[in-house]
């Protein structure tokens, strides 16, 4: 099924009053992928989640989800479509078994019971399903919620920052359960706001106030993004590590850039030449300087960066 | 485009779901119980009031220069309007049943020579006391009547006649002989328990999905308007009988109020009024951007409920542009039903017009509210 799109919308524009939260914009989700959004607060990922799964009228766009007519066809696209809301948004008075019973219920799934009960042992939370969902913590309660999502068997997935407050571990366990999902033919389009996680997808859609800033695998997006980087380690002769040098470089003219990495320096920019006249006079003993792949948080803050001065 | 098709399924869901979720909240108890009882004992003791201009109809079976007199002295009184005149005991008999008057005045056949002879004519005066306060009032102008209603008439060789007073005026009282206020105010307040309750319930059914963020949510499921309003409405549907149970229940048992019949028109009044009401407060979650805005849209609403309908002063002693407001407002037909009922053990055939209003009430809201529900966030 590679190549496929599960969602392929065009020109996708929405306000709220006079304020254009997502502007002309394409999306194209690979089916059985999963694709990271990506994109500073009020870049307009929820915003556009919405109006993929029809919580939202979009002002303009066409397209297909789904293979279906995205505005035309809500109805059909919602019962395939698991959404993950970036809030809590299951019932708190109800226990997790419940909310999942209230979900099965509406899918119309005829084996109730029984997928229940296998969503909760999957959970691990079968001796716990008679508690209010409520009184579950920050990381259980987004892992009932994946599970209330996918209970239906959708084939395309919507998370929304699922992961904002989970520890590590929960996290990785999180991820794992996305993989093995996508592994299974779903197609997953997720948001979130973590380096680790965005690197952890096949592909990245990055956004910033409502516009595609760019999009492809990591190693695309950082050979796109046509940045150069050097990181400095050790320390001058007067004793300052590398890291201290941060607010003294980020001034200089060709770089984009300066941010410690525990006591090494990351320096950026898009200019080979500027840059390297800015670090010329750095180059003093103490310091070794190599040239080092931009990771994908260069690339973000790089875009991040130019969006604000494009747009802001 | 696939046209909604309503799933009893999906109905079940969130049937089940409001369901649990009103029995694990506390205010829903005392919603139920404590607002019936404690408006119950509030009420039971009632307010006082002298409507005047009550509509009255007349069958005047002697028609003489001395009835003429007797009815130009009632409507001095100011207490009585003559809606219509009679020409059987039967009609006379359909305007109180209906409604349509609330006192019933017969002038016997041989009043004139009765007075003429001075051997006790009598004037008949039947009034609906279903609503006493409203009655009382005229009763008792009526008492100073026979002394000068005909001294004009009574002059020459009949002016020994005019002394004592040359007839008598008999009150019969209808529905409720004991004159007991409790009968009249424990029916309706029935109609006001159930709005009070009810319509606040519901006014929350959405907004609070809304601002818990569950909305979100319950719109990314296929569920569909008219399956949610459906499912969030019905476990209420209960709680309005059981409160209608409770009510009845204690106006038998604390305040005698008679239950004379008319089982019929009552089931059929006041299922119609819950799910009128509930819709009612449907249709307010649905306007409504908060809670805060769907409590005070009810309050808004309960208040000429309150006021208007003839549950706090006698609808005929209201001003015309006030009863113009009362007659378009749910719980005045609905107390009529309950009244008309309890009281008069009056059937579908006599309580058809306000059967009617309600049903029209039922079908304008709930059409308001599909019209209203957004399946969006937007
Ligand atoms: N219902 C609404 N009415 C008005 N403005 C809205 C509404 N929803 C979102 N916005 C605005 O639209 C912009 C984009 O919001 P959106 O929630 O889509 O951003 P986001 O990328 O999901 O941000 P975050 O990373 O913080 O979750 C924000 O400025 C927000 O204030
Ligand atoms: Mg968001």
């Amino acid at each position: 099924m590679t190549g496929a799109l599960a969602i392929d919308v065009r020109a996708l524009s929405k306000s709220f009053g006079d304020k254009q939260v997502v502007r002309d914009l394409d999306i194209q989700v690979q089916a059985g992928r999963v694709t990271g959004f990506v994109g500073p607060n009020g870049s307009g990922k929820t915003t556009t989640m919405r109006m993929l799964c029809g919580l939202l009228t979009p002002d303009e766009g066409e397209g297909k989800v789904l293979g279906l007519d995205f505005r035309k066809e809500a109805r059909v696209i919602k019962r395939r479509t698991g959404y993950m809301t970036q809030k809590f948004s299951l019932y708190e008075d109800l226990t997790i078994a419940e909310n999942l019973e209230f979900t099965a219920r509406v899918y119309g799934m005829s084996d109730r019971r029984k997928r229940v009960d296998e969503a909760l042992e999957k959970l691990g939370l079968t001796s716990r399903r008679n508690q209010p969902a409520g009184a579950l913590s920050g990381g259980w309660k987004q892992r009932l919620a994946l599970a209330a999502a996918t209970l239906h068997e959708p084939d395309l997935l919507l998370l929304d920052e699922p992961t904002a407050g989970v520890d590590p571990k929960a996290r990785r366990e999180f991820w794992d359960e996305i993989h093995a999902l996508a592994a299974g033919g779903l197609t997953v389009m997720v948001s979130t706001h973590y380096m680790d996680e965005a690197e952890r997808c096949h592909d990245i859609a990055y956004i910033a106030y409502g516009r595609l800033m760019a999009r492809g695998t990591t190693s695309e997006l950082i050979d796109q993004s046509r940045l150069v980087t050097f990181r400095a380690e050790g320390a001058t002769e007067e004793g300052m590590s590398a890291d201290h040098l941060s607010t003294e470089l980020s001034r200089k003219p060709g770089v984009e850039m300066a941010a410690p990495f525990g006591s090494a320096l990351h320096v950026s920019g898009t200019d080979r030449a500027a840059l390297e006249a800015a670090i010329a006079p750095y180059r003093r003993p103490g310091l070794t300087w190599t040239e080092a792949r931009p990771t994908i948080e260069d690339v973000f803050i790089h875009l991040m960066n130019k969006a604000e001065d494009n747009f802001a | 485009m696939n046209g909604p098709s309503l799933s009893g399924q999906r109905i079940l869901a969130v049937l089940i779901k409001e369901f649990i979720q009103l029995t694990r909240d506390r205010l829903t108890y005392a919603m139920i119980l404590g607002v019936p009882i404690f408006q119950l004992l509030l009420f039971g003791y009632a307010i006082n009031n002298d409507p005047h201009n009550l509509p009255a109809i007349v069958l005047d079976q002697d028609r003489s220069s001395f009835s003429r007199s007797v009815l130009v002295a009632l409507d001095n009184t100011d207490y009585f309007r003559f809606v219509a005149e009679a020409r059987s005991p039967a009609e006379l008999d359909a305007a109180i049943e209906e409604g349509r008057a609330q006192f019933a005045i017969t002038i016997p056949q041989d009043f004139g020579r009765r007075v003429v002879r001075g051997d006790r004519a009598q004037l008949l005066i039947e009034a609906d006391a279903s609503d006493p306060t409203a009655v009382g009032g005229a009763v008792a102008a009526v008492a100073g009547l026979p002394g000068q209603a005909l001294v004009h008439d009574l002059t020459g060789p009949l002016a020994g006649k005019a002394g004592s007073a040359p007839f008598e005026v008999v009150v019969h009282r209808r529905y409720n002989p004991e004159n007991i206020t409790a009968y009249n105010i424990v029916p309706g307040l029935l109609g006001i328990v159930l709005s009070m309750t009810l319509v606040m319930m519901t006014a929350l059914a959405l907004t609070r999905e809304r601002e818990r963020g569950t909305m979100e949510s319950l719109l990314s499921t296929p569920v569909e308007p008219l399956e949610v309003m459906v499912g969030k409405l019905a476990p209420y549907v209960v709680i309005g009988l059981i409160q209608t149970a409770i009510i009845l229940i204690l106006a038998r048992l604390l305040f005698g109020v008679p239950f004379v019949g008319g089982w019929a028109a009552l089931t059929l009044g006041v299922v119609l009024f819950i799910v009128g009401s509930l819709s009612l407060g449907f249709l307010f979650s649905t306007v409504a951007k908060s809670q805060l805005q769907a409590m005070q849209m009810s309050v808004f609403y309960l208040l000429p409920s309150l006021l208007l309908s003839g549950f706090m002063f006698p609808f005929r002693g209201m001003p015309g542009w006030a009863q113009a407001i009362g007659e378009a407002i749910p719980v005045t037909h609905f107390l009529r039903i309950v009244r008309g009922s309890l009281l008069k053990g009056v059937g579908i055939e006599h309580a058809w017009v306000s059967l009617v209003a309600l049903t029209l009430f039922v079908a304008v809201v709930t059409t308001l509210a599909m019209s209203r529900y957004r399946t969006t966030l937007d």
